[in-house]
């Protein structure tokens, strides 16, 4: 099991290589990886060997182990994940050809793949909460993988910064579940759930948790992103923002289900924000004429129709939530990999230009309405079963029965128009003579929508596949009770076939009634300022407003006043501290007596601070300061800190030589200040020295714990060889902080070089 | 700075400083010193040479950027610290070579990380004073 998640990410790292002209032989079997893992999880399957569990170390040298667990919705997510991945590899492979940067999107692929097989097989939240930040990050990337277009970045940023602010939203609400339940299983969660229930913070975990899962799965008022994400190559788009990726914040609700779900308040607001978002897209699906604008707005609306589901918290909900994950990603992968073949043969995606494609790539047309009936849900396929199932879970709820089943039923009339806007309409009619040369692209193009499409078909007409043990340990994982029924495509007359009927028959209704124009379109664009995408957008230009604000108070480049706020700040917090706490009296007595040379140094140190501060050459001032670093060199030497000795001489040398190459630079001093700034700046200054003189006498009198150095004098010969106690800790005991320290400091070189390197021209300054 | 006797001066003290630079840091183990120090002091010596013959002859003595010393140094630590994990023991454990070696005495992990840590400051300090010197 570890391995099948490491392969992927194994995968990325070995397509950095550059593979020059063996490129085209790898981009052509990396397939094979994803290939492999799906039939590692499905001989799992079929083998019957669900509910696993398990830890696995990663090594020894690493103290961090995953706990996985292989339940059946976990199974029912890998199997997608690696096998639609399967697909999207070969699909991308042919679809990328002749790109420069095709092998990188596979390495991308691969490592979201990774993350999310990681995502969905973890059992400890942290774990999951990793691989849930790591499917972020790869999707900004796939998503801005055009990086020479600026929407394509706009929109990687959006998507990131949405996701990723939900991603902390989340890690906030699984630290407080953690701490409350004091396990990080989920699987030991689940057996806590009434004292998490019952916790006054539960309201507090569960609006976190939601709002997390709300941001990934592109719920309202957080559903811009993924439109946008449409700037990806369309591989992608099928694979993360229709079939895996965006069913992560469904996956966390689901599998939170059992741990904090079931009350009124989890109900109520899934209830509210599914329905809210499965209706407010469908209708926007409408509106689109772009392809791929289409998908994305019913994939929204779709995502919300399953937080929706779990939100209705019934076995027959639940069990619809578990069809119609595996139902729309069989037939949204179909249909966006549909699009892609359109856009690239034609190059269009505008579905007003496209008609009867039919005639010149049969098969991709054979697809396109195979997914469109299984989007439809016009039996025998497997959409007709997921729809029953939605109708029934909603006719028996106990809470507003006719509002709920009437909601779903508007959604899926208009999710069933934007179907056949996007699988139909394009295939159908007279072929323009703009398209008479369009031709079928290759096998490895057409043929994986094809079989997307088929099996949506199958999966309908023998049930028995999926839904042993498949769907059974489904329901098992989220509602804890074994599920006994069977699935089947006729259950008699009764209302929910009435139900589907009527979506059916309305819906086909009006595909052929409604005009296609971008008319409706225009008309609503007078309310984008209200949309959520344009106060989002708001918001952030205002922060970036603040932002310059503030920099421009507290960074305003005088480096004086700078040094001044910060010593009058820790000045202030020091005498608070002292103010109550100064004990300590001078004992005479411990003194030694002041010899000659050490009055001597004394009266160097102060002559050569007043020439500092009075004098009015620089250099003078910066000659003296060096006196004074010696006078303390030599203080160092009386009182036996030889190695402190070294290093401030050495030290002040280069401070000074540094001194004097920055005053060369300056022009010539001038007195300009006003004699109050002198007298502020002597207050801070001397306030300050004194308190540090006040504050060394202070610890000279409470002598602290003594147990670090003396194990350090204790040992230093014993365990690390060396006699010189300061470098024996510089060296071996303290050595990580070292090699920080030295990092720092080389960061530090690189940056003055930089800086100094730097020549902006006038032209470049600022865009 | 076109004094003579700077120049002359120059000539003789950086070799001197340059092998002091180098017996402090060996020393530093047993007695004050270390590789701080003695990459200062091989800064020092070098920073002297600049001043008295122009920061071209300096450039053109020391043949290498400076700042390639930071990346050489930093992983000659990083190493030092590895070594022992090749071993089966946690990073940086310090590891010693049993028998005395001429010169420079015992040869253990710390002493190659004590010899990073005075190429990453000669690195380090002689990239900054020389960018600010070549300032225009």
């Amino acid at each position: 099991m570890l391995l099948a998640v490491l392969l992927p990410f194994l995968l990325a790292i070995f397509l950095v290589i550059p593979f020059r002209k063996y490129e085209s032989l790898v981009a052509r079997t990396v397939w094979i990886v994803p290939a492999g893992i799906f039939s590692f999880f499905l001989q799992t399957y079929l083998s019957g060997n669900t509910g696993i569990t398990g830890k696995a170390s990663l090594s020894q040298i690493i103290p961090y182990s995953l706990q996985w667990n292989l339940d059946g919705l976990s199974l029912l997510f890998v199997l997608m994940i690696s096998g639609i991945g399967t697909l999207i590899f070969i699909y991308a492979a042919a679809y990328m050809k002749g790109h420069p940067y095709r092998i990188r999107l596979m390495g991308f692929l691969s490592l979201f793949m990774g993350a999310m097989l990681g995502l969905v097989l973890s059992d400890h939240v942290m774990n999951l909460f990793l691989f849930w930040e790591l499917t972020s990050i790869s999707s900004f990337f796939l998503i801005g993988f055009n990086n020479e277009e600026k929407a394509s970045r706009q929109s990687a940023l959006k998507a990131l910064i949405v996701t990723g602010g939900g991603g902390l939203i989340l890690f906030g609400g699984l630290m407080l579940l953690g701490q409350i339940a004091s396990t990080y299983s989920i699987n030991e969660m689940i057996a806590l759930r009434g004292n998490i229930v019952a916790d006054p913070f539960y309201p507090v975990i569960m609006v976190l948790i939601i709002l997390g899962a709300a941001t990934k799965s592109a719920q309202f008022p957080f559903h811009f992103w993924l439109p946008g994400a449409m700037k990806a190559p369309t591989p992608v788009s099928a694979y993360l923002h229709s079939a895996t990726m965006v069913k992560a914040g469904v996956y966390l609700l689901a599998r939170f289900t059992p741990v904090i779900g079931g009350t009124e308040l989890w109900q109520y607001t899934l209830i509210a924000l599914g329905g809210i978002t499965m209706l407010y897209a469908a209708f926007h699906a409408l509106l689109r004429t772009d392809l791929k604008g289409i998908l994305a707005y019913s994939t929204i609306s779709a995502l919300g129709m399953m937080v929706f589901l779990i939100g209705i918290g019934t076995e027959a909900s639940l069990l619809a939530v578990g069809m119609f994950i595996l139902v729309h990603a069989l037939y949204k992968a179909a249909l966006f990999l549909i699009t892609g073949i359109i856009d690239h043969e034609t190059g269009s995606r505008d579905i007003t230009k496209l008609r009867g494609l039919r005639k010149v790539m049969w098969p991709v047309a054979l697809a396109g309405v195979l997914a469109a009936i299984s989007n439809a849900g016009i039996p025998p396929s497997l959409g007709f079963m997921g729809k029953d199932l939605i109708y029934e879970s909603t006719l028996h709820h106990i809470f507003q029965p006719i509002w709920l089943t009437s909601a779903v039923v508007i959604t899926n009339i208009m999710l069933l128009i934007a179907g056949f806007n996007a699988g139909w309409r394009p295939f159908s009619g007279n072929l323009p003579s703009a398209f008479s040369k369009v031709h079928l692209p290759e096998k490895s193009m057409w043929v994986p929508p094809l079989l997307l499409a088929v099996l949506g078909l199958g999966f309908g007409i023998i049930p028995s596949v999926i839904e042993s043990p498949l769907m059974q340990d489904i329901v098992m994982s989220l509602h804890g009770v074994s599920w006994a029924g069977h699935l089947a495509l006729w259950h008699g007359f009764n209302t929910v076939l009435l139900l589907s009927g009527i979506t059916i028959v309305t819906g086909i209704a009006l595909y052929f009634a409604l005009p296609q124009s971008s008319k409706i379109a225009a008309k609503i664009t007078g309310l984008t300022a209200l949309s959520p995408e344009n106060i989002w957008t708001k918001i952030a230009l205002g922060f970036n407003f603040l932002a310059i604000k503030i920099t421009a108070v507290l960074q305003n480049g005088f480096l004086r006043l700078y040094i001044l706020i910060i010593l009058a700040f820790v000045g202030s917090l020091l005498a608070y501290k002292l103010a109550n706490q100064i004990y300590f009296t001078i004992d005479y007595s411990y003194l030694s007596p002041v010899t000659v040379y050490e009055a001597i140094i004394v009266g160097i140190l102060i002559v050569s601070i007043l020439f500092t501060v009075f004098s009015t050459s620089r250099l003078v001032a910066v000659a003296s300061m060096g006196v004074v670093g010696m006078a303390i060199c030599m203080i160092f030497v009386f009182y036996s800190a030889p190695d402190l000795a070294m290093t401030q001489f050495t030290i002040d040398t280069l401070t000074v030589v540094l001194f004097v190459l920055v005053l060369y630079r300056l022009p010539k001093f001038i007195k300009l200040t006003f004699a109050i700034r002198h007298i502020r700046d002597a207050v801070v200054s001397i306030g300050f020295g004194t308190l540090i003189a006040l504050l060394a006498m202070e610890v000279l009198d409470n002598q602290p714990d003594r147990t670090v150095s003396k194990f350090y004098g204790d040992n230093s010969y014993v365990l690390a060889k060396g006699k010189n106690i300061v470098n024996v800790i510089i060296v071996d005991f303290r050595g990580a902080d070292t090699l920080v320290e030295i990092i720092v400091l080389s960061i530090a070189a690189i940056g003055v070089f930089s800086l100094l390197k730097l020549r902006i021209r006038q032209s470049q300054k600022i865009e | 700075m076109n004094t003579i006797i700077l120049q002359i001066a120059s000539r003789y003290t950086l070799p001197l400083l340059l092998l002091f630079s180098v017996f402090i840091l060996l020393r530093g183990h047993y007695l004050p010193g270390g590789g701080f120090v003695g990459g200062l002091v091989a800064s020092i010596a070098l920073v002297l040479h600049a001043f008295a013959n122009g920061i071209k002859k300096t450039r053109e003595l020391v043949k290498i950027h400076p700042g390639f010393l930071m990346p050489v140094g930093l992983s000659t630590s990083l190493l030092s610290g590895l070594f022992p994990m090749i071993l089966g023991k946690p990073f940086l454990t310090g590891m010693w070579y049993p028998h005395s070696v001429p010169v420079i005495g015992s040869l253990g992990t710390a002493l190659f990380f004590d010899i990073g840590v005075y190429l990453v400051v000669v690195g380090a300090t002689l990239t900054i004073i020389f960018s600010i010197i070549e300032a225009p």
